[in-house]
């Protein structure tokens, strides 16, 4: 839309990456123990869409999401940000792609400095991030960006204590828009928030999608939210995307077995989903991945070869990639 | 003669020397055995602090202003520490949100396991140690003998509120009280642990209050609900009625902003504002300020519960405007 992109291609495209992250080792053992936190995730976000990444708390997800950005680097593997190569970028090139690919993080109670007020936090990107701009047009930038998320221009003065959670995630939000990105990361907004309050930060951020043509990686573990909120979903589970397909393919044909126990793992309104005891379910360790598929230990299709032989992505007829060596 | 009759609670807070603010402004319930109630509502809302009252747990200078709490007649409120201890932990049960908080680090379960069991029973080590490893095993931890020596950083999220269940369980109580159990969880954890609730509930024919911010949960675990908005409770009936025809605009607009129910891409509907704290709570109906279908009469005086809702309009099938013209004649 508004944003003219250097070709149709993908905004964002990983390949191959992966992040190690070493872990301590103890003083007597020659063992170095690593923590995998993705292995060779290969994701391309079309601009204008709503990319879901889903999955279980240390299945890499906000890793991901953070990788992208360059608040961590990959071990291995390349980032692009429209067809530029941006994971190898110093600190200088890469501060004018910073301006294009901003973040909201998921506690607002966090993420925002209690010692500075509104106007502060909002202009400190700006400042850095926009130098044209004099301090007149940055004192513009912010009151114009507050407004068009739903601050009240009167909050400049005030400090994010004076604010409830669903006023301080608007905040954060603002302050995420405040550089005009076309690109923007959200790490579970809205888990932190009050039911009534979730509500209006999803449409917020429906509203300025549309508004500004963003693109969105939008980081959860609510398949309910995807459901309404996504485009394309990537499911993950330790560090591996698991299924990629379309929001409404995932939810009429979910494909991988993981997929399918997260669907029914979610309550439902009508009943039902928790009336047959189920067994306890283990994540492997992170540190000692297993040789196959992470997930055949909770797997019900599990079968020697998944035990042996780590399953890819493939794609299927509906159009939907699993990792799975028995999904159909 | 319900099994546990609360009636009226108040509990008050200091603000200042001589003023007072109420975190809890009157709520009654009823608890047959067996029966499964949910209690949903916004953080601040007064859920936790329902819990506490019942248990005479309200932590100085917080206390209980006014109303009782009966359970099988008695009145927990009139008894002495060492009176209630009897009860608490023992026939009344409670399961807090985060395993980690709960469990103490530094004791192996087992050690906690015994510890509550000689707390409310005259028992052998072995007879305990076996009670220990058969309440492992009915809430399904693989290798329960082995698990006894193990210490809660061993154990992952779901398996420690396993332990925590089978810790609620082990003195056979009448009434579990279980704050958010599964929010600390993921997913798939929380089916498993809801689904395990739900099925030692109907076994063993225990009562369950499930405090939860989820609607999802409680329509999948409960057979009453009780709403409740800063602090207070504004719609109480059986799960499935609220759920499929709330009469409460609360309780309509929580369900309507649930993103299942809205198409893809579609706006979601939105209770506009948030929760009032409760030291500035609105005059009148505390809900008036985000109401849709609030009249003169709302901003006047704060709405009884009657017939299980707080509301001087409350919807019904009808259009909701219907209503609205009906009581103002009435007034």
């Amino acid at each position: 839309m508004s944003t003219p992109s250097v070709n149709s291609g993908p905004i964002v495209e990983t390949k191959g990456v992966e992040v190690r992250f070493p872990l301590p080792t103890h003083f007597l053992s020659r063992e170095k123990p690593v923590l995998h936190a993705l292995n060779t995730v290969n994701v391309s976000i079309m601009p204008g869409e709503s990319f879901c990444v889903v999955g279980e708390s240390g299945c890499g997800k906000t890793t991901l999401g953070r990788s992208i950005l360059g608040l961590n680097s990959p071990t291995a593997g390349e980032i692009y940000f429209r067809g530029q190569r941006i994971d190898q970028m110093d600190e200088a090139t890469r501060k004018p792609v910073r301006r294009d690919m901003q973040m909201v993080f998921q506690n607002p109670y966090a993420s925002l400095n209690p010692r500075r007020n509104v106007f502060e936090t909002l202009a400190e990107p700006v400042r850095h991030l926009m130098p044209e701009l004099s301090a007149n047009e940055a004192r513009t930038r912010v009151e114009q960006v507050l407004s068009e998320t739903g601050c009240d221009p009167s909050w400049q003065r005030r400090l994010p204590h004076e604010f409830s959670g669903g006023q301080r995630q608007r905040i954060a939000i603002a302050r995420a828009l405040v550089t005009n990105p076309a690109f923007v990361v959200a790490d579970e907004p809205i888990s932190a928030l009050d039911v009534s309050i979730q509500a209006q930060i999803l449409n917020l951020l429906t509203e300025l999608q549309q508004e500004r043509g963003l693109t969105y990686l939008f980081i959860t573990h609510d398949l309910s939210v995807v459901q309404h909120f996504g485009t394309r979903v990537a499911v993950m589970y330790l560090g591996q995307v698991m299924e990629l397909a379309s929001a409404e393919t995932i939810f009429a044909e979910p494909k991988h077995p993981y997929t399918q126990l997260l669907l029914e793992a979610i309550p439902k309104l009508e009943g039902g989903s928790f009336d047959k005891p189920r067994q306890p379910g283990e994540l492997p360790d992170p540190v000692n991945l297993p040789k196959g598929c992470p997930f055949a230990a909770r797997c019900h299709m599990a079968q020697d070869r998944c035990r042996q032989e780590r399953p890819q992505l493939r794609g299927l007829p509906n159009g939907t990639e699993v990792a799975c060596h028995f999904a159909e | 003669m319900a099994m546990l009759e609360v009636k009226d609670l108040h509990v008050a807070f200091p603000r200042g020397k001589h003023d007072e603010v109420e975190a809890l402004r009157g709520v009654s319930l009823t608890l047959e055995k067996g029966e499964r109630l949910g209690v949903v509502g916004e953080s601040g809302a007064g859920k936790s602090m329902l819990a506490f009252a019942i248990l005479n747990l309200i932590a100085e200078p917080g206390r209980v202003s006014h109303g009782t709490v009966k359970f099988n007649g008695e009145n927990l409120l009139d008894l002495k520490e060492r009176q209630i201890r009897d009860i608490r932990g023992n026939r009344i049960s409670m399961i807090f949100q985060d395993p980690m908080v709960t469990l103490n680090p530094v004791l192996s379960i087992g050690v906690q396991m015994m510890e509550t069991l000689r707390a409310h029973r005259k028992i052998s080590d072995k007879e305990a140690r076996a009670l220990c490893i058969a309440k492992l095993k009915e809430v399904a931890i693989p290798s329960a003998e082995s698990r006894l020596d193990a210490y809660p950083h061993e154990l992952s999220g779901g398996l420690r509120q396993r332990v925590v269940i089978a810790i609620a369980l082990l003195t056979d109580p009448e009434i579990i009280i279980a704050d958010e159990p599964t929010t600390a969880l993921d997913v798939t954890i929380q089916a498993e642990i809801m689904a395990l609730i739900l099925k030692l509930c109907r076994e063993k024919d225990v009562a369950l209050i499930l405090i939860t911010h989820d609607l999802g949960v409680v329509a999948e675990v409960t057979e009453k609900l009780m709403i409740m908005y800063a602090g207070k409770c504004v719609e109480t009936g059986p799960t499935r009625q609220i759920i499929d025809t709330p009469r409460h605009p609360y309780a309509s607009g929580l369900l309507k902003a649930l993103p299942q129910h809205a198409g893809r891409g579609t706006r979601l509907y939105q209770i506009p504002g948030s929760m009032p704290p409760i030291t500035n709570l609105p005059k009148g109906c505390t809900y008036h300020p985000r109401c849709d279908f609030a009249t003169q009469r709302c901003h006047g005086g704060e709405p009884d519960l009657v017939n299980g809702v707080a509301c001087y309009n409350p919807l019904t099938s009808d259009s909701a405007n219907r209503t609205e013209t009906k009581t103002e004649a009435e007034t």
